[in-house]
């Protein structure tokens, strides 16, 4: 077929950010997908729940502390957060790389104590189902921070090299920051499952 | 770097017609040998391969389904004992749904979508790639280990206790299990490029209300995906946990339950035979359109209808669990929302009938699957309205009416579609027409072959034959009825195999077929047959639902992009008005290396739960160089 | 075409609706049951049905297995309970099926209105042998079936035949009691069907053999040939022991 000229793309930026951006779209999708995921394993552990004639089975509560403790660290880490978003938004490259290692940081101390939250559970995985199911929950989590703080460390070295200052690795960091705050989110409704039914 | 340069960068309009096609080649073309066949990111090459081996997949499937015959036909026959035909109609069940009916939809919209929104790549192209070959290593993985004599035997759906640790001895449940994990990956990874290709790709001008229907029914199948498979993922794992590290979700003696597989399963697996059939609605549309001279009627119930299909069947799961014991009033909701599902499907299929009626018809090939599919699409409609009673189902669940009411609905509402479909878009994508002739001998022997094969089972099933029995004794009634199934399944076969030898001769040897051989409204087909790697030399402009019918002469289109470096143009979800003209990855064998390192871990992980942790690591080197950025112009911002 | 179609969608619509409602009533007519049921419980194996009646006191308590006995003309309630894996309860000419699901007790009336033998096949792929599962449930005019639950209370009745005698002292000094119940000897096993009045059933191993004594020596003798992988083994007798063992099985009425 013979073309007609209708249109000139050549104004048009050689790259979106935001919603203009197929990342962030992406990044999105991912979002819809995991947090379907967590919703039907939290789903799992209220039928179990329904089943059993007492919750927990077998077992003592869990320890409040290490999971509160992980529960302070995240959401306090959304303000850090917040801030890196803004300054990658601005195209800002010393004040990104400082707060990616401090996002760094923040990804790595919710691990360390999540080491303890485990055995916190008082219960095996291999107990019983409601011990299957509370270290599933804790598991599924702590693989996404596990994701999340790769990627993040990943972009921190990213943003020391000569491709950092890009207006597509700014908004890798968003992207990140935003993948961060799911994770954050995501983390309330199985903090509130895992320790605070078992106390109703 | 903001472009400062802009100077220096070649534009489209710096060049000649050839010119321009020689440079955009050379940017986007895959090179030959290995290194271009394992690096390709092509959507085109990728789904050529996706398609021709999902089809492969349904011919083994197919063998297996011939040998269930054959031992069925006669009472205590001896072909199979029970512990082999456990495994073959296993394997003909996961097969059939997991390797080829949704790989094969989804391998289909990899190659249109792209070319049928007007843009030249898929959105993630290199997540394409490690797609597939996710796709493969799955479908490796089980055939191998049925070949190895440990494949799965716990029927398609896997019921535990049955597939438990107590009760499946080896390693076989976990072949079926781990499997799911590399399919399902690899189909939502799919379904996130086609929603972000429809999403954000589309050509200027082509509005939502604009969208062909076959890319309609391609987003809501792939939202569906999205929502569906991390339930059959949650269930998978939890299977594996069960059987390799002692978990108890299914154990009911520590707390845990039986039935939640069941709900896990089902809140997938209904849904996901919508996945197989809303693509072929799409395609149902695309041909009736085409067929029928004229655009389709109802544009708007039509798209109402795959919303409302998509929605609807997230609430049928518990209709496979109707006599399991659950309360008879909230098993009531379900037989309510399984008959209401057939409204919409009522509403399309008017529609079409409208549209053919008002238009024009051309009987050829395509549109004579489509006529097929309407009658056996309906016919399955109509045992599934049955089936959807509780009482009724009492009787016939788990028998062969089931058997013939969901291959009624699986073979007339998908298979006959995509068959018409291959005949209709094989000249696209090959450049070569397949044989008219043949067409109409694979599509008689298919469709009374089919009918003649599986109408008796709705018999059979209430002559109490139940289903998944490796054999039925001398005193059954049952063995006329099952000699004849199986007889004329060689009908249904013969019909499959001319289907096959015509497209391996047509594509070496049918009629050149030119740009647009069905006079198609569709942008695919304003483009060469078959494309080149770039697909469209300028990205189309449209301004109408049916672009190439409304402007016949010449194609609106768009210029100023780079021929320097890959780019393509996206454009608002609303409106499509452009926004920006993105850069589209080059060539890239990370994703196969990362492929690698995933199967090797997944498969590593069937033995040893430490797999997960020692086995990630590659797969994050591998990842780590996919996304590490080349300083190739596509990273120019 | 606007107004064909919208009218075929509201037939349809039509359609569907009154469908829906057909069915809902039916569900509600097929409810039987009451505190007068007859109770039956039925445990599912792989691959085979166990049949417990427990009457109304201990003394009248026994089990039976695959051939399951009613009475004409009453309301019959199925106990059902999962052992191993899943199965399914059913007999197409009295009543849709229910499964047995280990951990989930669940429940099935049925009523016959006429006498005769009705046959039922597990109706869940349940393994090796799902298709090899069949039983039967024989509805009895009141006194035949009162005379048939007195017959089965008894214990089993000690013979006087010479090559009777002998079968049983095959059969108590091989490996069956390790698993076969015959109430009235010393053999208690419970992992396989109470054998009690196994002669007297019209079928063994669930629906594969009309019982007599050529085919309880056949299945004797190699289990595995005509179910292969069911749960009995092989047990070597020479062909003495067979002849006695299986006269002894089949003099179980």
């Amino acid at each position: 077929m013979r073309e007609r000229v209708v249109a000139d793309f050549s104004g048009l930026p050689p790259h979106g950010m935001h919603t203009a951006s197929p990342t962030w779209w992406g990044t999105l999708a991912f979002m819809l997908i995991e947090g379907t995921g967590f919703a039907l394993a939290i789903a799992v552990y209220l039928y179990l729940m329904s089943l059993a004639t007492t919750w927990p089975i077998n077992s003592p509560r869990p320890n409040l502390l290490p999971g509160t403790l992980v529960t302070l660290v995240l959401v306090g880490s959304v303000v850090p957060n917040y801030l890196i978003s803004r300054w990658a938004e601005q195209q800002d490259l010393p004040k990104v790389q400082f707060g990616i290692i401090v996002m760094s940081l923040l990804g790595i101390v919710p691990l360390i104590i999540r080491f303890f939250e485990f055995p916190a559970l008082n219960v095996n995985w291999d107990s019983n189902a409601y011990g299957s199911i509370v270290w599933t929950l804790l598991g599924l989590h702590t693989t996404h921070i596990i994701t999340d703080l790769v990627d993040t460390l990943v972009l921190a070295v990213l943003m020391f090299t000569r491709h950092g200052d890009n207006p597509r690795r700014f908004g890798d960091v968003q992207d990140n920051a935003m993948y961060w705050n799911f994770v954050v989110l995501a983390w309330l409704p199985i903090y509130g499952c895992v320790y605070w039914i078992p106390q109703l | 770097m903001m472009d400062d340069a802009k100077s220096k960068d070649q534009r489209d309009s710096d060049f000649d017609r050839p010119a321009l096609e020689a440079g955009l080649a050379s940017i986007w073309k895959t090179p030959a040998g290995l290194w271009g066949a394992l690096a390709t990111v092509d959507h085109k090459i990728i789904g050529q391969r996706y398609i021709v081996t999902a089809f492969a997949f349904l011919a083994l499937g197919g063998v297996l389904a011939v040998l269930i015959r054959i031992q069925l036909a006669q009472p205590e026959a001896r072909l199979l004992g029970p512990d082999r035909y456990n495994q073959i109609f296993t394997m003909h069940g996961t097969n059939m749904m997991f390797l080829f009916a949704v790989p094969v939809m989804e391998a289909m919209a990899v190659y249109l979508i792209p070319l049928m929104v007007g843009t030249r790549n898929i959105a993630f192209p290199r997540l394409n790639a490690f797609s597939y070959w996710m796709f493969l290593a799955g479908g490796a993985l089980l055939w191998i280990a049925f070949a190895l004599d440990m494949g799965p035997d716990v029927g398609w759906f896997a019921y535990v206790p049955l597939s438990g640790p107590q009760y499946a001895a080896g390693k076989r449940a976990d072949m079926w299990a781990q499997m799911i994990t590399f399919t399902e990956v690899s189909a939502l990874a799919v379904s996130v490029e086609i929603v972000v290709t429809i999403f954000k790709q589309r050509a200027p001008g082509m509005s939502l209300d604009r969208i062909p229907l076959f890319v309609w029914s391609m987003l809501v199948t792939s939202f569906v995906v999205i929502l569906a498979m991390p339930a059959i993922m949650i269930a998978s794992t939890s299977l594996i946990l069960d059987r390799l590290i002692g978990t108890h979700f299914f154990n009911p003696a520590e707390g845990g339950d039986v039935l939640l597989w069941q709900h896990l399963f089902w809140f997938f697996g209904h849904p996901e035979v919508y996945i197989i059939f809303l693509p072929a609605v799409g395609m149902v549309s695309t041909l009736v359109a085409t067929f029928a001279r004229r655009p389709v009627f109802g544009y708007l119930a039509l798209v109402m209808a795959l919303i409302a299909t998509a929605v609807l069947a997230f609430g049928l799961w518990v209709h496979h669990m109707f006599v399991t014991g659950l309360p008879r009033l909230g098993e009531s909701f379900f037989t309510a929302s399984s008959m209401a599902i057939a409204i919409p499907a009522g509403v399309q299929i008017f529609c079409w009938l409208a549209t053919l009626w008002d238009g024009k018809p051309v009987f050829k090939t395509p549109l004579l699957f489509v006529i097929g599919f309407m009658f056996t699409f309906v016919i399955g409609g109509l045992s599934g309205v049955m089936v959807a009673s509780v009482p009724f189902d009492t009787q016939v669940h788990d028998t062969y009416f089931v058997v013939a009411h969901f291959h009624y609905v699986l073979i007339g509402g998908a298979v006959f579609p995509l068959l018409g479909a291959v005949y209709y878009w094989f000249p696209k994508i090959t450049g070569r027409m397949m044989s008219e002739r043949l067409g109409r001998w694979s599509f008689w022997l298919i469709f009374v072959g089919f009918n003649l094969t599986f109408f008796p089972m709705h018999i059979l099933g209430l002559q109490g034959m139940p289903r998944r029995i490796y054999t039925y004794q001398p005193d059954m009634p049952w063995h006329g009825l099952n000699l004849f199934v199986s007889g004329c399944a060689l009908i249904l076969t013969a019909g499959f195999l001319v289907f096959f030898v015509d497209a391996i001769r047509s594509a070496r040897r049918g009629e050149p077929a030119g740009d647009n051989p069905w006079d198609a409204p569709t942008l695919e087909w304003a483009t060469s047959s078959p494309p080149p790697s770039y697909n469209f030399p300028f990205i189309p402009v449209v301004e109408g639902s049916n672009p190439l019918w409304e402007q016949r002469e010449t194609l609106a289109v768009g210029g100023g992009m780079r021929v320097d470096r890959r780019e393509l143009i996206i454009t608002t979800v609303g409106a499509a008005e452009a926004e920006a003209r993105e850069a589209s990855p080059r060539n890239s064998i990370w994703p196969f290396w990362t492929a690698i390192a995933t199967s090797v871990m997944l498969i590593w992980s069937i033995f040893s739960p430490w797999a997960v942790v020692w086995g990630s690591i590659p797969v994050a080197i591998a990842l780590i160089g996919w996304f590490w950025p080349e300083g190739t112009p596509e990273d120019d911002s | 075409m606007t107004i064909p179609v919208a009218s075929a969608v509201t037939v349809s619509v039509i359609i569907i609706g009154a469908f829906t409602l057909a069915s809902f009533n039916t569900t509600r007519a097929l409810n039987v049951g009451g505190s007068d049921d007859f109770i039956i419980k039925i445990r599912g194996l792989q691959w085979w049905w166990d049949v417990e009646y427990p009457g109304s006191s201990p003394e009248q308590r026994f089990q039976t297995a695959n051939e399951i006995h009613i009475p004409v003309g009453r309301n019959v309630r199925f106990q059902l309970e999962g052992i191993d894996v899943i199965h399914s309860f059913w007999v197409p000419s009295l009543a849709g099926k229910q499964d047995l699901i280990p951990g989930r007790p669940n429940e099935l009336s049925v009523r016959a209105e006429r006498p005769g033998v009705y046959r039922g096949q597990c109706a869940e792929f349940c393994g090796m042998q799902h298709a090899h599962m069949a039983f039967f449930v024989i509805a009895d005019e009141p006194s035949v079936f009162e005379q048939w639950l007195r017959a089965q209370r008894a214990l089993a009745a000690p013979s006087s035949d010479a090559e009777v005698l002998a079968g049983q002292q095959v059969f108590l000094s091989k490996s069956c009691a390790a698993c076969h119940m015959i109430r009235g000897t010393s053999a208690t096993g419970t992992t396989g069907p109470d054998l009690t009045h196994v002669g007297g059933r019209q079928y063994i191993a669930a629906g594969l053999l009309e019982t007599t004594r050529g085919s309880l020596a056949a299945w004797i003798a190699d289990p595995q040939t005509l179910k292969p992988g069911n749960n009995m083994p092989m047990v070597p007798l020479s062909s003495e022991e067979l002849r006695s063992v299986s006269a002894y099985l089949a003099s179980l009425k």
